[in-house]
Parts: C-alpha cells; sequence; structure tokens
C-alpha cells in the first residue's frame, strides 16, 4: 500500500511541474485539470471520497472550463 | 535584482519552505489514528444517531450545517458578483455563430448528456448515503448543461438554461436552505436542528432533514454554475461576434 502512495505522491508532483512548466496556455489548462486528477486519485487512496469528488468536479471540470474560456476571450481580442 | 541574486533568494526560501512541509509531514499521526476528540466522537455517534451511513454528510448538512449555509452563500455571492458585473456591460449576440463541425463530437457528447445528468440526480439524491451529495452532485448537473455547449452550440445552451429561470433556481435554492434551517427555529429548536424522522441506515430516505438541505444545495449550486458558465460563454461569443464584423 505504501508504494501506491509514493507513486500517487509521485505523479502529482511531476503533474505540478508540468504545469509550471507547461508555455502554451491551452495545454496548460489541460495539465492543470490532469494535476487536478492525480490529487483525485490521492485522496481515493486515502479514503476520502468525498474530497475526492468535490476537487473532481471543480477542478477536472468547472476550473479548466472557465480557464479556457477566458483564454479564448483573451486570444479573440 | 540580477538572476543570480534571485536565484540565491529562491533558493533559501525553496529550501526553507522544504524543511517545513517535511518537519510537519512527520508530525502527521499514522494513517487511521486520527486523534481529534470531535471527529472520534462523530465517528462513532453519527451513523447511530442519524442514520446517515455517509457521515460526511451527516456533518457538512447536520452537525455543522451552519458553516455549509455560509460556504452556500459565498458562491452565491461571487456568482451574483460575476452576473452584476458581466449583466451589466454586454450586448446580447442575436445569433452566435459557434457550430460543433464534428459529427462524432457531437453525437457523443449529445449521448453522454442523459448519463451525466442521472449520475449527478444520483449523486445528489444518495448524498446521505454514499459519498457526495449537493454540491458535488450539482456541479456535475451543470457540467450535463455545459456539454449542450461543447457538443451543440451556445444557442442551445441558452434555449435550455433560460436566464430568468436559473436565477429563480439559484435563489430558490439558497433560499431554501436557510427556511430549513428557520422552519426549526420556529418550532423553538434551535436553527438547522434536525426536525425529521431519521428513517432507517442506508435507505434513501434517511437522514432526517439531510436530503432536502442536500437538494437545496444542489439547486444552488447547480444554478450558480450554469449562471457563471452562460456570463462567461455569452462574454466570449460577444467578443468573437464583435470580431468578424
Amino acid at each position: 500500500m505504501n508504494v501506491i502512495y509514493v507513486v500517487s505522491i509521485v505523479l502529482a508532483g511531476a503533474a505540478a511541474l508540468a504545469v509550471v512548466l507547461t508555455q502554451d496556455l491551452i495545454r496548460l489548462a489541460m495539465a492543470a485539470s490532469f494535476y487536478t486528477l492525480t490529487l483525485v486519485v490521492f485522496f481515493l487512496l486515502l479514503q476520502a471520497p468525498d474530497v475526492a469528488l468535490s476537487e473532481l468536479v471543480v477542478g477536472t471540470i468547472a476550473y479548466p472550463v472557465v480557464l479556457l474560456v477566458a483564454i479564448l476571450i483573451d486570444r479573440a481580442e | 535584482m540580477t538572476r543570480r541574486a534571485r536565484l540565491i533568494v529562491f533558493g533559501v526560501a525553496a529550501a526553507g519552505l522544504a524543511a517545513l512541509l517535511i518537519w510537519g509531514t512527520l508530525g502527521i499521526p499514522d494513517f487511521g489514528h486520527y486523534h481529534g476528540r470531535y471527529g472520534q466522537i462523530l465517528n462513532r455517534d453519527a451513523v447511530k444517531e442519524r442514520q446517515a451511513t455517509n457521515t460526511v454528510t451527516a456533518i457538512v448538512f447536520d452537525y455543522r450545517g451552519l458553516d455549509t449555509m455560509g460556504e452556500e452563500f459565498i458562491l452565491f455571492a461571487a456568482v451574483t458578483g460575476v452576473a452584476l458585473l458581466l449583466r451589466e456591460t454586454r450586448q446580447r449576440v442575436p445569433n452566435p455563430i459557434d457550430p460543433v463541425r464534428s459529427e462524432a463530437v457531437r453525437a457523443v457528447g449529445i449521448c453522454l448528456v442523459p448519463a451525466v445528468l442521472t449520475l449527478g440526480l444520483w449523486i445528489v439524491a444518495h448524498g446521505a448515503v454514499t459519498p457526495g451529495g449537493g454540491f458535488q452532485g450539482g456541479v456535475i448537473l451543470a457540467a450535463a448543461f455545459l456539454l449542450l455547449w461543447l457538443a451543440g452550440s451556445l444557442r442551445a445552451y441558452t434555449r435550455v438554461t433560460p436566464t430568468p429561470f436559473v436565477d429563480l433556481t439559484e435563489g430558490t435554492g439558497a433560499g431554501g436552505y436557510v427556511l430549513v434551517g428557520l422552519v426549526a427555529l420556529l418550532l423553538g429548536e434551535p436553527f438547522l436542528h434536525n426536525l425529521l424522522p431519521y428513517g432507517l441506515a442506508g435507505k434513501l430516505s434517511s437522514g432526517g432533514s439531510i436530503p432536502i438541505l442536500n437538494w437545496a444545495t444542489a439547486l444552488a449550486v447547480t444554478a450558480a454554475f450554469l449562471l457563471l458558465f452562460a456570463e462567461f460563454l455569452e462574454e466570449r461569443s460577444f467578443v468573437i461576434a464583435g470580431k468578424h464584423k
């Protein structure tokens, strides 16, 4: 079980690094979405399904969508 | 500041933060060995007292129901602010052009709408029984409508979610939560006291007034996200339509 924790944390760390290092904004929104997904997996492993669900709906769906639309508004201008 | 100086400052700050984080993490109790008294009491008694098998929901919508009301009104205030700021300055686009060109995207998206809608309703309805509840289910319900925009068009989205109706839903959800609390007050109990029969643990109807508060929250959250998306999406099509002129 401990191995799964370590793998999950390392994956989240790598995804967080990817968010910081991504230059293209559209890809950044997708990277941020994926990063939250790694956190969701981590929360599930810690047996916190309620928190995982909240993180999933806000971090993986709502936040990237708002980010995407904001980027599109900016590009159109 | 030179690049070198900035790197040194960053290095010191990062090392300090890392040390603090590691120190803090080492002090965390082992998995399953939580030390908070309040949490242990609730873990032991919540299911017996409220017949709600999801202790998290029992805490959020019963024992700490007042906190959740505050959180709900944070979202309410934020969305009201967005609507006030964006609605005033925006002109309505008569015919925004944003058709989905791929038939595959359209077909898959439209097929997903009822599935996501069902999932959202299921998560809200079973808030007291399984993980989830009004907040999570509410965002999923909003996402189902959002799929209409992604797979169809903004016109389809706005036609299914007319703004006056969404506004009304938002108010009904937020107000309904307060109303449940006020009913308890009128009957001489503390604000938001759980009044209804608790039912049997594991049943859909268990938890007393927890399911009602769940549905009120779901209404408020769904409407809040729909309003948020609508304001942003219309802003976007306004800008793009303006550019095409």
